[in-house]
């Protein structure tokens, strides 16, 4: 797979169709986000695998984003899975990216991958590399919900308590990108006390994710107390797919029902 | 067009993060915790993740102050030095070395805050070193 991906990247850089592409390089034993250029050297291309699959995946569609504010003329190509292209629908739809200057380069997730994620689509529209595994039933939210509510009550107080407010979830998020930040906003979370407001803070970030999380799970894995975010926001996807029939990221086009002003959309 | 992520240690505190300092042309954009890192495994805390906000900071101060009739006014290296080691000479000498304390530091190099503390203790002659945090 590594393979074609090189390939298709250097084919995309010597032809000049794109300024530069996004992607994750292995250098000095760790994996780290990369701009490859013309002439740059592709062997230390890295899909984001060290131990197991997709262990060292990385936000590339916030740094697609950083680029294209600084070069908005310019093209750039992108390594993405089936989250990162729902990630890319979302930052098209959102006016954060435009399709026109993005180029994709797909990738299948494999199946391991899948499974720990519990994710629905592990393979993008547009692939050009993997076999595509088979989607993940959403069972969590549903065992989260088995409980009584008391119980679910008590586990998200202690969970929220765990909370650090280190605003990694929000800084790793590739689909944050407002300069502006509820998060940061006075009248909702004072400055500098711990613990956090609860449940306030985790809940407008939830709020804020309900039409966009595409469900990377990366907030989950930058998270240093441990706190199921990726969970919660299953949750608040669940009830806009359930009300709306609306899931970010799964259609190139769709607006999100919350940016619509008038009726219901139909389902 | 020069993007980069550079790993470096995070200089907040002792543990020792990993992260990446981004940076487009020279300009450091974002840090990101790096995930391969043993130390902290893609996480960070509130400092490490803000690591590249100081660094070109235009309230950073460039050259040493001196408070002269109650403001503080740039003056040189030499001038500072000069000044911080006759008030230390003469705190010593007036009261005893356990009149001056030392605070560590975690932005600095191990090596740093070996002589620092030596200085305390071989120079000054005085065991109170602490470290900054328990400012």
């Amino acid at each position: 797979m590594i393979d074609q991906v090189k390939q298709k990247i250097n084919d995309l850089l010597s032809n000049g169709s794109v300024k530069g592409v996004v992607a994750l390089v292995h250098t000095n034993g760790n994996v780290a986000p990369c701009l490859y250029q013309k002439g740059d050297d592709l062997d230390k291309l890295c899909l984001g695998d060290t131990d197991s699959a997709g262990d060292a995946r990385y936000p590339l569609n916030k740094v697609l984003v950083t680029l294209s504010r600084q070069y908005p003329d310019e093209v750039f190509g992108v390594l993405v899975r089936g989250c990162d292209e729902r990630g890319l629908y979302g930052l098209y739809r959102l006016n954060q990216l435009d399709p026109e200057r993005v180029v994709p380069i797909g990738i299948a997730c494999p199946q391991s991958l899948a499974l720990q994620c519990e994710c629905k689509k592990p393979w993008p529209d547009d692939m050009m590399a993997g076999e595509t595994s088979e989607g993940i039933d959403q069972k969590g939210v549903a065992n989260a919900e088995s409980n009584s509510h008391s119980e679910r009550f008590s586990y998200w107080k202690g969970q929220f308590l765990k909370c650090v407010k280190c605003y990694g979830c929000r800084d790793i998020c590739p689909m944050c990108f407002c300069r502006e930040c509820s998060l940061e906003c006075e009248d909702l979370v004072s400055k500098g006390d711990l613990p956090v407001e609860i449940p306030v803070f985790h809940l407008v970030r939830a709020m804020h994710m309900a039409d966009r999380c595409i469900d990377c799970g990366l907030c989950d894995e930058a998270c240093p107390a441990d706190i199921p975010l990726r969970l919660l926001y299953k949750k608040t996807a669940q009830i806009m797919n359930t009300e709306f029939g609306f899931t970010s990221g799964i259609k190139k086009y769709e607006k999100s029902p919350l940016s619509l002003m008038g009726p219901a959309p139909e389902k | 067009m020069d993007y980069r992520n550079t790993l470096t240690t995070c200089t907040y505190c002792g543990c020792g993060c990993n992260l990446f300092l981004e940076s487009i042309d020279g300009k450091l954009t974002g840090t990101t915790p790096c995930k391969t890192s043993p130390v902290n495994e893609g996480k960070l805390c509130i400092k490490g993740w803000n690591a590249h906000a100081f660094v070109q900071s235009e309230r950073r101060l460039k050259k040493p102050l001196l408070r002269k009739n109650g403001e503080l006014v740039e003056v040189s290296w030499d001038e500072a030095l000069d000044y911080a080691a006759s008030r230390l000479k003469d705190i010593r000498k007036k009261n005893n070395p356990d009149a001056v304390g030392f605070f560590a530091s975690a932005k600095v190099t191990n090596e740093e805050n070996y002589l620092m503390q030596k200085f305390a203790r071989a120079g000054m002659g005085t065991n109170s070193v602490d470290h900054c945090a328990r400012l």
